[in-house]
């Protein structure tokens, strides 16, 4: 693969960026200097460049989450600037390229911060609790080999749509750090609402919607009081409109 | 030694029924009595994971990512294929089937394929009962799409998020078992070894990502889902954590590594921009239903695209397979594009660059259409490139994407190492030498789904649970081994890093053993290899401790492996000489440079014997034979 050689300009960038060495452990900022990067550096990219040369000069390296680095897996995680994965509308980190900044910007660079998301180390959170949710009923019963054919159940295009709105939700937890309450609602509102209106999950509706909503409060995530924080970082614009209908299907549940 | 690949006989539409007869069962209740080791949580994994533990059996289960639901399987985009013909055009089992293994070039086993198409219909199903969001018509129905190497649209799909939908619907089932208590999950872990027990598989020694704990788990048989091995030319499209790491280490205990050089380059990435890039971004291959691929004709283009005339420009897809067209499969599209830049008519920032232009279905369909077909595409796009898809042609050049080879496994999944199995990705069995697109997402699930839930069964029917305690002699030895190894990677000392060793790794692959290769580039190749492997043995600088979260650490360890494993994939591509599906050999050409196949000396499966580092590997083979469909020179003109 032969590169470019183009002579891009190149920018040098203060970071400070939080480092911590384990979940019990006191954390710290500490400053870089990110050099020799180009508009075309993602931010992974640029922190990549920044590694190599603390590793050089004997340091340890920044230790931060991450892996498809296409804006699908969700693993990237990290508040730039006091906003979870930097503010560009729906980008995660890892999509975010460096034209988003210029020479000289101080960048800083923290972790997810929710009481339901133990630090790990630096940048590095465990968001376990958001498997335990799902665990709690983000599925349908079915058995495998189970089904039936797959066009004997006809879903209108708009529920479809609606449903499909909802699952694009990739995990990544943006909507929890960005939450002054720390709370999950946005993350179980859009599984909750994506099985709820399809045929396929409706049937467990009631019980599932309890379940979560349960398993959201053992987690130690807080509630919604209608900051809308979560949507404006959320990378998939998943709309704040399923946390109203996860308050519509646990009323539902207690009426019924 | 000839490998008998346990197809079935008799006629080939009921050779999974009678199969699936003969095989022996496990009575209910005795089945939580058996533990079974998935390791990996992508498609493969979740579903066989979430299958097995719904039918009794006690499962452990491991990924290296902080969930199972983000596993690579969630960033294909475009589709799965299923064989249901909703739109009437002439699709069945035996079209699905016949398409995959012309697709791949007559390099796969026929009762494998067959059976793949035979359950791809009942994958769709499966999914949409999990509430899987599939693309549905204004009357309700599923809706479906046209891919790459087929010419009926089978291709079922959720906006341009296939993988994630249906990953999320296997992590779905996954999870319901977890919180059942049948599937138990071990998330940040990553598995060091095999352990055997008189030659079978029955436990594995993982490294706790976050303690950096070293244990074993045991079990009465090991099923590696852990996908594919593309990842060995460093920039791909594949996830930074994607690694040969686990089929390596099954390797280097005996399991037979299958056809390592049939890798797959995706036609339609996003080009390199520097240096310092950590991976290649795909765009789905279902945008080339509505671009149309083309280069200038003038090798001193100077004009921006837009102002490039019809006359001046060539559509090279059109133009060479005119049935085909920009549909034309993946290997034939991404040499086309390689062949234009080589030509130089490449367009972009170092002329490595095809473009791949909306102008005309906007025209046709308009840009609503367009926008509601692929907007997150054009997003994604113009978020790295700063380009606006819309307006200007993008630009795209193939990129390494996917692994048709991986470890050899027989009919039930069964590596040549009673107890090992091995789906998706990770093993090689149904895509031959070229893979057809949505066909991945449809392999991935019928083996979790509908294969290993039988055929494990069959092998575990035949031995005693518990063979293996956590304290015998076989654990003990593996963990002494992962911990000598991860402290040597700790100890080196020297100067340069993990990352380093990679590009350089990468950079060797690609240039020696990338989309062309010739017995004299691959000469190069193994010459080279060993040397840099020296050289990292050296000279390798990793940072931090064992006993803690050590990315360098990680990624030291995986590196070591490709350093190993490259080789051997570049060994068999020298031993392949001929050309087939994505192994372009340039000795062995068409007079219009199409890939020629040599069936009466290369028909076969080559299996590779790690035979220690150093030492050549030994080839085993498994002959191929084709009675439902004949060889045929693979045309999509």
């Amino acid at each position: 693969m032969s590169p470019s050689k183009n002579d891009h300009k190149t920018m040098t960038l203060k970071l400070i960026v939080w480092r911590q060495n384990g979940p019990n452990e006191p954390g710290r900022f500490e400053t870089y200097l990110a050099r020799e990067i180009t508009e075309h550096h993602s931010f992974l990219e640029m922190l990549d460049v920044v590694n190599e040369d603390l590793i050089k000069e004997g340091k340890e390296p920044i230790v931060y989450d991450h892996d498809c680095r296409e804006g699908i897996c969700g693993t990237c995680s990290q508040v730039i600037n006091g906003l979870p994965h930097g503010g560009q509308t729906r980008t995660t980190v890892c999509q975010l390229h460096m034209r988003k900044f210029k020479d000289g910007d101080t960048i800083y660079i923290e972790p997810w911060r929710a009481r339901a998301f133990p630090i790990l180390k630096d940048l590095v959170v465990d968001r376990g609790a958001l498997d335990k949710i799902i665990q709690a009923g983000g599925y349908t019963s079915v058995r495998t080999g189970a089904a039936v054919d797959g066009n004997s159940i006809l879903i209108s295009k708009e529920k479809a749509d609606y449903a499909m709105d909802a699952a694009e939700c990739i995990g990544c937890g943006a909507c929890v750090a960005a939450c002054p309450n720390g709370a999950a609602m946005l993350f179980t509102g859009a599984k909750v609402s994506q099985l709820a209106e399809l045929p396929q999950g409706k049937v467990e509706a009631m019980e599932r919607v309890n379940s979560m909503l349960g398993a959201m409060q053992e987690c130690g995530f807080g509630n919604c009081t209608n900051h809308y924080e979560c949507q404006a970082s959320c990378p998939k614009d998943i709309d704040v409109k399923f946390i109203s209908r996860l308050n519509r299907e646990y009323l539902k549940a207690l009426v019924f | 030694m000839i490998l008998d690949g346990k197809s079935p006989t008799g006629p080939i539409e009921n050779t999974w029924d009678k199969h699936r007869f003969d095989m022996k069962l496990v009575n209910p209740s005795n089945k939580r009595k058996y533990k079974v080791l998935v390791v990996g949580t992508g498609l493969a994994g979740a579903s066989a994971a979430a299958s097995l533990g719904e039918l009794g059996y006690n499962v452990e289960t491991f990924c290296y990512q902080d969930s199972p639901r983000r596993a690579h399987s969630i960033a294909a985009q475009g589709g799965i294929n299923a064989a249901k013909n909703y739109p009437n055009d002439g699709d069945s089992i035996r079209r699905l089937f016949y398409d995959t293994v012309k697709g791949g070039d007559f390099r796969a086993r026929e009762a494998d394929v067959w059976r793949l198409a035979q359950v791809s219909n009942n994958i769709i199903d499966q999914c949409a009962a999990q509430g899987v969001p599939f693309a549905r018509d204004y009357g309700g129905y599923l809706d479906t799409r046209s891919f790459g190497g087929a010419q009926v649209s089978r291709t079922f799909y959720a906006r341009g998020l296939t993988g994630q939908q249906l990953l999320l619907g296997a992590y779905s089932a996954l999870s319901r078992q977890i919180k059942l208590g049948t599937v138990k999950l071990y998330p940040r872990t990553e598995m060091l070894d095999l352990i055997l027990v008189d030659g079978e598989a029955k436990g594995i020694t993982i490294r706790d990502l976050v303690t950096g704990k070293i244990r074993t788990h045991v079990g009465d048989a090991v099923v590696l889902c852990t996908g594919g091995y593309i990842n060995v030319y460093n920039l791909s499209t594949n996830a930074r954590g994607c690694s040969a790491t686990a089929i390596w280490k099954a390797c280097k205990k005996g399991a037979y590594m299958a056809n390592p050089c049939y890798t797959q380059i995706h036609p339609t990435c996003i080009p390199q921009a520097g240096e310092y890039q950590s991976k290649l971004t795909l765009m789905s291959e279902s945008l080339r239903n509505d671009g149309r691929i083309w280069v200038p004709k003038k090798h001193d283009e100077t004009r921006p695209a837009n102002e490039i005339p019809e006359e001046d420009r060539d559509y090279y897809l059109e133009r060479k397979y005119p049935s085909y067209g920009n549909l034309a499969p993946r290997d034939i599209s991404s040499r086309a594009a390689k062949e234009q830049c080589d030509d130089g008519r490449g367009v972009g920032p170092g002329g490595r660059g095809v473009f791949l232009d909306f102008r005309d279905s906007i025209k046709r369909l308009g840009e609503d259409v367009i926008r509601e077909r692929y907007s997150n595409l054009f997003e994604m796009y113009e978020r790295i490139t700063d380009e606006d898809g819309y307006k200007v042609p993008m630009r795209i050049y193939p990129a390494p994407h996917y692994a048709m080879g991986g470890l050899w496994v027989d009919y039930n999944c069964m590596s040549n190492l009673p107890g090992l199995f091995v789906l998706g990705e990770a093993n090689f069995s149904v895509h031959g030498a070229n893979r057809l697109g949505a066909s991945a997402l449809m392999q991935g699930l019928a083996d979790g789904y509908f294969v290993i839930p039988y055929t494990i069964g069959d092998y575990l029917a035949q031995t005693t649970p518990g063979m293996l305690k956590e304290d015998a002699a076989e654990c003990k030895a593996s963990m002494d081994e992962v911990e000598g190894s991860v402290e040597k990677l700790l100890s080196m000392g020297g100067k340069r890093t993990p990352a380093e060793f990679m590009r350089e790794l990468g950079t060797i692959m690609w240039e020696y053993a990338g989309m062309a290769r010739s017995a004299e580039s691959l000469g190069q190749a193994i010459e080279k290899i060993p040397v840099l492997r020296e050289e990292f043995w050296e000279d390798l600088k990793v940072a931090g401790a064992g006993s803690e979260l050590n990315q360098q650490l990680e990624n030291a360890g995986r590196v070591a492996d490709f350093l190993e494993f490259g080789e051997m994939l570049c060994r068999d591509a020298l031993n392949r000489d001929e050309s087939c599906g994505a192994h372009f050999r340039v000795e062995h050409q068409t007079g219009e440079g199409e890939a020629e196949r040599d069936d009466e000396n290369f028909s076969y499966s080559a299996a590779w014997e790690y035979k220690g580092n150093g030492n050549e590997p030994e080839l085993h083979k498994e002959p191929l034979t084709f009675e439902n469909i004949h060889y045929a020179v693979r045309s999509y003109k």
